[in-house]
Formats: C-alpha cells, sequence, structure tokens
C-alpha cells in the first residue's frame, strides 16, 4: 500500500492503494465516484472510460501508480449540473435504455468533441467502436454525437 | 368499469407500510434533476403526503409520487409504467416523480420483469390504480364543496367544478381523499381522452444516468461493507472438490474464504431457480480489487460432477419438472453431430393435419434445409453483482433481479429465515435479457453476508459471468416442402430441437395455413445450463422458418411478401385446425406496413433487402433488411420495421426499444456464439466473444406502428426474432449464398468478406 495524491474532477484526493489498483477501482471503492462502470476489466468494452488530460482512457487499465501527475476527469466531474452538451444530447435523443454502459460512452464522445468539435460520421462511428452497448443504442449515440458537435 | 383488486385499498397498504417502514427511503434530491422542465416551474417537495393507494401518493402542494411496480433493465418500465397510472389519475406529467416500488408482493402483483409482459399484464392494474385515486380527489372535492361528484370534472391534476366555479389542485384534496371509502369499480378513460399515454416523455432517469448517479446495485455502498469475490468451477461438469485457504490468507485486505451452498437437498426449486454450480467459493475483504487478486491466487481443486437430478416448479405454476443434470465433459462438435442425426431420426410429433407423409410421397419436388445456432450468453454490461445484509434474523437484499417473486422463496430455504424477515430492494439493472430472471447472485451474496453477519457487495468478473451458463440453448431446425410439378405447395415439415430444449412453436404460422403440415420436436439432454434469452426459441425459430420461407417463395416463384400474404390469407379465412396460435390479419398487416413503409419493390440503389416476419409475445412485427457490400464488407444500410403491439405507451421509448433489439439481433446473426471444448467455455470475456459494436450497426432503422386501439402487448422481445432471417435473406440477395448456420460470420469470412 501508499499514498498517492491524486487530481481527480478539479479537486485534489488522496488515497492508500496498492499501486496496481485500476484507477476503476480506486474511483468506485475508495472515492465512492461509482458513475464509472466496470464491465469486462480489460479495456474491452469502455464501460469504464475516464479522461486523464482530456483523453478518453479505460480506468480498468490505468494503475493509480500511473495517475498522479494527470487531471483526472469522471463522469461525476464533467459538468457540474450534469448539463454538458453531451449530456444534453444524450437527454434530447432519449438514448439510454439501461444506462450501466452510458457514462463510458459519453466520457468517450466528450473527449473526441474536444479534440475535434465537428466530426465526420466516420470520425464517430471510429471514436465509439470502443464502447459496447448491449442494449443497441448505437443508431442513437450517433445522433446524439451529432446533436452535441452542434451545440458545443 | 374496472373492478379494483384488493391490493389497491389503501387500508391494506398502510399496515404493511407500517410494518415496512425502512424500505421507503425516498432521494429527495433528485426532483431538480429529473425534470425537463425548468426549475422555476418546480414545484417544491411537499411537507406532507398522502397515500392514495399502493401505487400513487400525492403531497399538499399537488406533487404526485407514482411507484413504478416492475423493476427495470432498460425497457423503459419505470417511465411507461408511470405514465398509464398518471393517465387515468389525470396528472399533469410535469408534477410526477417516479420511484422503484421495492418487492411487496402484498402491494403489488406481477413485480416481473421479462416475457415482455410488463405493459400488457400492467395495463388494467395501473389504470385502475390511477382512476380509483382521481376518483378519491373526486369524491373529496365533491364533499368539500358540497356538489355532486358527477358534476366535477379533472384535468391535468385540477379539479373543477364549472357550475360553481369552484377549482382545486389535487394537493388541496388528497388529505380528504386518503380517507374515503375506496370505490369497488372505477370508470376508465376512452382511449380518445388519453394525454399521457400516446405522447413520448423521456426517461425518468435519464438525468442519473447521464451525470453518474448511483443508480445500480453495483453502486450501492453503506457504512462497513465488505466486498466478496466468487471462485466457481471452470467447466460444466466439473465441480468443488477443495480449496486452500492459506494460499490466500496472507494477501493484502483478504479477511475470510469459504464455500456457499445455495440449495439445502430437501429444497423443490422454483424454475428460476437455474444455477450451473451450486456449491462455489466465496472470497471476503476490503475492496473489489483485493478480492479479484485473491480469485487469481486462490488455489482449487476441482472433481467431475456425478450425474444429478432434481425437481423444479414449471414456469407460472406448471406441473413440476424433473432435470436430470448428466454428468461429462462437453464438447461443442460433439453436440453438432448429435444435432445432425435429428436430421433423419424421428422427433415427437407435436402437430399434424391433413396427411404430410402422403403429401410429400406424391411431390414433385421436396425441398429440405437445416439451419443451426449455437449456445449464446447474455453478457449483460453489468456483471452479476448483489448486495446483501443479513445479521441475526434480519436480511435486506439489494440487486438486479427480474423476478424477486421467484428468488424470495430460495432465499428463505438458503438462509432459514421466514420472507417476513427478507426484504428484497429492486435496483436499476444493467441490462437483463433474460438473465436476471435467474438470480443465484442474489442467494450467493445473501449466504455470504449471513456468514460474515456484516454488509456485503458480491461481484462477478466479467469472465465469471461469461461462463456460469444460462445460456441460450443451441438449436437445430430441418425444414422440408413438398412442391407439386406446377411449385404448388402440397406440405410443410418442421422438425427442431435443442440443447437441451426444443425452440418448436407447433402452432404458430404457418401451421394453419397449410392443409397437410408435421411439426415434430426433440431435444438432447446436456448439463449446461440455459435460461430465457430475449425472445426464448422464438429467436431462433423465427430465423430458421423464415429463411426457409424466403427459400420456399424463390423456389415458387413469387415474391416472399406475396408468399407469406397469400399463406395468411388462408389461414384467416379457411384456418386448418383449431390451436393456431396467431391473428392472421393483424400478421399479414404488419408486412403491410412494412411493404408500404419500405417501397418494397423500389429499393435504394444498390442495396439488397431480405424480409421476414414473426410472433411473438402477443406481438407481430415485420422487418426489412437492407445490406450493401462496401469494399468486400456487408453493410446493413438501413432496417424499417413495423409492428403491431396494440396501444404504444411511450412511443419514443418503444422505437428505441426496437431500434435495441434489431441492432442485437444483427449483432447475434453476424458473431453470437459460445461453445465448449472439455465442458469449458471457449469464451470468457469481450476480447474473444465478438459483440455488435457501433460500427456494424444499421445506419438508420425506421420504426412504424399499427395504429391499434387493442391493449398493449408485447415490445421487448417481438423485434428480435425476425431480425435474423431477415438480415440472413438480405445477405443472399447480396451475395448469391444462403446462410443455415449462425453465426454468419464465418461464412461470410470464406467468401472473402470482410467481418
Amino acid at each position: 500500500m501508499a499514498i498517492f495524491n491524486l487530481n481527480i474532477n478539479g479537486k485534489s484526493q488522496q488515497v492508500d492503494a496498492d499501486p496496481n489498483t485500476p484507477m476503476l477501482w480506486v474511483l468506485r471503492d475508495h472515492l465512492d465516484l461509482v458513475g464509472t462502470k466496470f464491465g469486462c476489466g480489460i479495456a474491452q468494452c469502455g464501460a469504464c472510460t475516464i479522461h486523464m488530460d482530456g483523453n478518453a482512457v479505460r480506468s480498468c487499465q490505468l494503475p493509480v501508480s500511473s495517475a498522479q501527475d494527470s487531471q483526472i476527469t469522471t463522469i461525476e466531474g464533467l459538468s457540474e449540473a450534469g448539463d454538458h452538451p453531451v449530456q444534453k444530447a444524450w437527454m434530447e435523443h432519449d438514448v439510454p435504455q439501461c444506462g450501466y454502459c452510458q457514462a463510458g460512452q459519453i466520457m468517450t464522445a466528450a473527449a473526441l468533441l474536444q479534440q475535434n468539435p465537428n466530426p465526420s460520421e466516420e470520425e464517430i462511428e471510429n471514436a465509439m467502436n470502443g464502447n459496447i452497448c448491449r442494449c443497441g443504442t448505437y443508431t442513437r449515440i450517433k445522433a446524439a454525437v451529432i446533436t452535441a458537435s452542434q451545440n458545443l | 368499469m374496472a373492478t379494483l383488486n384488493k391490493k389497491l385499498d389503501r387500508r391494506s397498504f398502510l399496515k404493511v407500510s407500517a410494518l415496512a417502514g425502512g424500505g421507503m427511503v425516498l432521494s429527495f434530491s433528485w426532483l431538480a434533476g429529473c425534470k425537463p422542465t425548468s426549475e422555476e416551474e418546480l414545484l417544491a417537495m411537499p411537507k406532507e403526503w398522502f397515500e392514495l393507494n399502493s401505487y400513487i401518493k400525492i403531497g399538499e402542494n399537488g406533487v404526485v409520487t407514482l411507484f413504478s411496480p416492475n423493476p427495470e433493465f432498460g425497457s423503459n418500465v419505470k417511465t411507461s409504467m408511470p405514465m398509464i397510472l398518471a393517465e387515468e389519475l389525470d396528472t399533469d406529467w410535469k408534477n410526477v416523480m417516479v420511484e422503484q416500488a421495492n418487492f411487496y408482493p402484498e402491494r403489488y402483483d406481477r413485480q416481473f420483469t421479462g416475457g415482455s409482459q410488463g405493459i400488457r399484464q400492467g395495463w388494467t392494474p395501473l389504470r385502475t390504480a390511477g382512476a380509483a385515486a382521481r376518483h378519491l380527489l373526486v369524491a373529496a372535492a365533491a364533499q368539500t364543496w358540497s356538489v355532486p361528484a358527477s358534476e366535477i370534472t379533472t384535468a391535468a391534476g385540477i379539479i373543477e367544478h364549472k357550475a360553481s366555479g369552484k377549482k382545486a389542485h389535487y394537493g388541496e384534496m388528497a388529505s380528504l381523499a386518503a380517507t374515503l371509502k375506496v370505490p369497488e369499480e372505477v370508470p376508465l378513460k376512452e382511449l380518445k381522452d388519453f394525454k399521457i399515454v400516446g405522447n413520448s416523455k423521456k426517461n425518468v432517469d435519464a438525468q442519473k444516468i447521464v451525470s453518474g448517479k448511483p443508480l445500480f446495485a453495483l453502486d450501492h455502498k453503506v457504512e462497513g461493507m465488505k466486498y466478496a469475490a466468487i471462485v466457481h468451477p471452470p467447466a460444466f461438469g466439473m465441480k468443488l472438490k477443495s480449496f486452500d485457504k492459506s494460499s490466500v490468507s496472507g494477501m493484502a485486505g483478504i479477511q475470510d474464504v469459504f464455500s456457499i451452498q445455495l440449495f439445502k437437498d430437501d429444497y423443490g426449486r422454483n424454475f428460476f431457480d437455474t444455477t450451473t454450480f451450486p456449491e462455489i467459493v466465496a472470497i471476503v475483504g476490503n475492496s473489489t480489487w483485493e478480492v479479484m487478486q485473491a480469485k487469481k491466487n486462490l488455489a482449487v481443486d476441482w472433481e467431475p460432477a456425478p450425474e444429478s437430478g432434481f425437481e423444479m416448479a414449471g414456469f407460472g405454476g406448471r406441473e413440476n419438472i424433473k432435470v436430470t443434470v448428466p454428468s461429462g465433459l462437453e464438447n461443442t462438435n460433439r453436440h453438432k453431430e448429435q444435432m445432425k442425426e435429428f436430421i433423419t431420426k424421428p422427433g415427437n410429433v407435436a402437430r399434424k393435419d391433413g396427411d404430410p407423409e402422403g403429401a410429400f410421397k406424391k411431390a414433385a419436388k421436396v425441398i429440405e434445409k437445416t439451419y443451426s445456432a449455437p449456445f449464446l450468453a447474455h453478457n449483460t454490461m453489468e456483471p452479476m453483482n448483489c448486495f446483501a445484509d443479513v445479521k441475526g434474523d434480519k436480511a435486506v437484499i439489494y440487486g438486479p433481479t427480474q423476478a424477486p417473486e421467484s428468488i424470495m422463496g430460495t432465499l428463505v430455504q438458503a438462509l432459514g429465515l421466514p420472507k417476513e424477515n427478507i426484504q428484497i430492494n429492486l435496483a436499476r439493472m444493467g441490462g437483463g435479457f433474460g438473465r436476471r430472471a435467474y438470480s443465484h447472485h442474489m442467494t450467493e451474496a445473501a449466504l455470504i453476508s449471513q456468514k460474515i453477519q456484516a454488509p456485503v457487495k458480491m461481484v462477478y468478473t466479467r469472465e465469471d459471468d461469461m461462463s456460469a451458463g444460462v445460456y441460450r440453448p443451441a438449436y437445430s431446425a430441418t425444414y422440408r416442402a413438398a412442391l407439386d410439378e406446377n411449385n404448388n405447395l402440397l406440405a410443410l415439415h418442421v422438425k427442431a430441437g435443442g440443447i437441451p430444449e426444443s425452440p418448436l412453436h407447433a402452432n404458430r404460422f404457418p401451421a394453419g395455413a397449410l392443409d397437410n403440415y408435421l411439426a415434430e420436436s426433440w431435444d438432447i439432454p446436456s448439463n449446461i445450463t440455459i435460461g430465457a434469452f430475449r425472445a426464448p426459441r422464438s429467436n431462433f425459430i423465427a430465423a430458421a422458418e423464415q429463411s426457409f420461407l424466403d427459400e420456399l417463395a424463390e423456389e415458387m416463384g413469387k415474391d416472399p411478401i406475396e408468399f407469406r400474404l397469400e399463406l395468411l390469407k388462408r389461414a384467416e379465412n379457411n384456418p386448418v385446425g383449431e390451436r393456431n396460435d396467431y391473428d392472421a390479419k393483424r400478421y399479414a398487416g404488419v408486412l403491410e406496413l412494412v411493404r408500404d413503409k419500405s417501397n418494397w419493390n423500389t429499393p435504394a440503389a444498390g442495396v439488397h433487402r431480405g424480409v421476414s416476419a414473426y410472433f411473438c409475445h402477443n406481438s407481430y412485427v415485420a422487418e426489412v433488411v437492407d445490406t450493401k457490400i462496401v469494399d468486400s464488407k456487408p453493410v446493413v444500410e438501413k432496417v424499417f420495421a413495423a409492428v403491431d403491439c396494440g396501444v404504444v405507451v411511450n412511443p419514443d421509448a418503444a422505437i428505441n426499444m426496437g431500434e435495441g433489439a434489431i441492432i442485437d439481433g444483427i449483432g447475434n446473426a453476424f458473431f453470437g456464439e459460445m461453445a465448449f471444448e472439455n465442458g469449458t467455455p471457449s469464451k470468457t470475456n469481450f476480447d474473444k466473444y465478438r459483440m455488435i459494436r457501433h460500427k456494424e450497426a444499421p445506419k438508420s432503422i425506421e420504426v412504424h406502428f399499427v395504429d391499434s386501439k387493442e391493449d398493449p402487448t408485447g415490445l421487448g422481445e417481438p423485434f428480435f426474432p425476425p431480425v435474423f432471417a431477415a438480415l440472413a435473406n438480405s445477405l443472399y440477395k447480396a451475395t448469391g449464398k444462403r446462410y443455415y448456420e449462425q453465426p454468419f460470420a464465418p461464412q461470410l469470412e470464406m467468401q472473402n468478406l470482410k467481418m
């Protein structure tokens, strides 16, 4: 176990954890930020997507020891009032069914739009391809990303 | 008029609520977030609530809380069921808050989400509950104003007596209404007067979902809670022999390791008690990561499980089923051989009309095709998990379950507690698809908590989840058609079976449309556990039947839609047999609608189309799939769906369900497959188990509803079965090859197409 200083959603946080502990579990178990979801544990489904210095990363593969000097953003910190253009577009298109994968989808979409505010449909498909939605809301996800890009 | 169920009587409800107490904590913080309305328009939280019945309470300021009885796994029941209540209550949707009801059989009927029956079976009870509450509010106003109730009108939560000019909102009458006698029966609205049902409402949990609020059992946490992982046998046909606690006892954060047994020897299982491994090892510790690490290190010995058997209650009160679990380590290659044997071996006759044998004898031509599909894992995005707090003689279980009423009995026997001492609270589920009707994960968490006498959250890894069984069965079906020299259809023969259960629906279309018809069924025992998977049985037999009809139509020189319509005309005008389990006219209706909406005869340039239609879960769906080959890759360009599911409660959410089921179907048709080698599942995570991804989804999906005044029927499942054949039939047009074996990707790859 070791102490790690983390910057999460603009706040400094200290956690005492094994250095190999993935950020996914640090967020969920140590910091009670449970919006980031566990899906596969091997970076194949995208449910655990967070931002590290603005880039979408899979928190299940990010050891806490590698996250120390970075700005981490989770779904809880994407916006204060849950009104980021991507979140609003998700509601406008009534995207979620079960809702479990959607935080990861939203974080991937938000990182895409930050880097590419006007993505083509193909660019959206490529960016979102790592996030599985078992309910099959892909067509709505794409529509919502397009709407969000128009409302940035 | 609708007669009131005893459970609606508020007096019985008050008794229950007094006992149940702590299970009903309201989360006040959600109100501001949940509304699409601006904050100024929102009413503040009321100071006091008045319960009008088990589904409805109204605050003194007019805010309404509606309890959604059924567990939510993504099919929108948590929004749609309260919409039905709100409609008959005649309130303003913007003043409605929705709470997930916990499991209270004393208050609610059928708190089961599955079989696409939530809205269908909830329709009249929910309408009645809403209307009964409205009746009490009107009666309270009549009493207060000394005017006849018959002269009082309501609209959007306002009660009005026009002649005297008196007006009040529901909150003002709620306190008196809650004391009045509940009527024995109440009138229900005319469909034409509906204001909420039929008008799309946003998901009531949308704001929480998009902002990452705790909604799922996996997100639940209480003070002093421990975490648990489980270790189950690596293969079907194996069981626990022993484990060495010392292999992990020194590891950081690990508190205890022990085995648990789900069923006592004399326990009579219920229909949803399917579990692959009734004895597993539990590891308890301080965090999820730590118990998952220990899981990798735990030394466990497994041994072959001998043949076993048990008696299980039939579905929905049907007679008991004797289940035999064979011993041995099974292989997919052997399964395939066993299934092939049934192409020539006879099955059990499930239905016979006319003289099919005679017709085949005199046929000028016989077409015979065999279709197959593998086991499928549900792969809900949220793995199996559950929170349990069992201390002394009290248990609180909070978990993802589609069927709390089934798991209650299991918990009673496993914990040795009376059901009054067990509270089951219902979490939003990260997907269900049938998998969470089997809630062994709740029993496991409860037993772990009981053993450590502390709250615990048990979590499966994805590998645990994918290799724990309860799969969609493997299936095969052989279809034969007898044609005369003029290509007239003389007879049809279907022989279908599966491991370990048959997909046959002997009395569904095309039964009833054919003078000579034979349906046979078979099954092959297995120790691989199976369970309901989105439209059980239909999800395969539709694929086989509708692919065969397509091939048959082509052989007969007919348009595939016209061919189906001809058969349905026959079934409507002069049906064969009396047990036909579908309405031929409604069936034809969706085919006609999809034909019109897709401009069937004039497809877009470069697309190849296939059609399919199926009836299940009381609803009719026809689908047209358009594919294109782009750079040697099959691309699903567009899907048109037409559905007849009666009144549509929440249209946009219904469209979402349709889109999702179509994408789910395309994914499983292309890629879905679980195989076994020596009893071991071939895939345990998403690196190997291929799920449909964003790029592979259709570019667009159009869902069209038949305008209907019939009571609502199923929606979550009926879109799923037809898409397999519509895709196969479309791919045939695109590539010139028929697709008989699911998943289709391997065959497409052999044709040098990129998948």
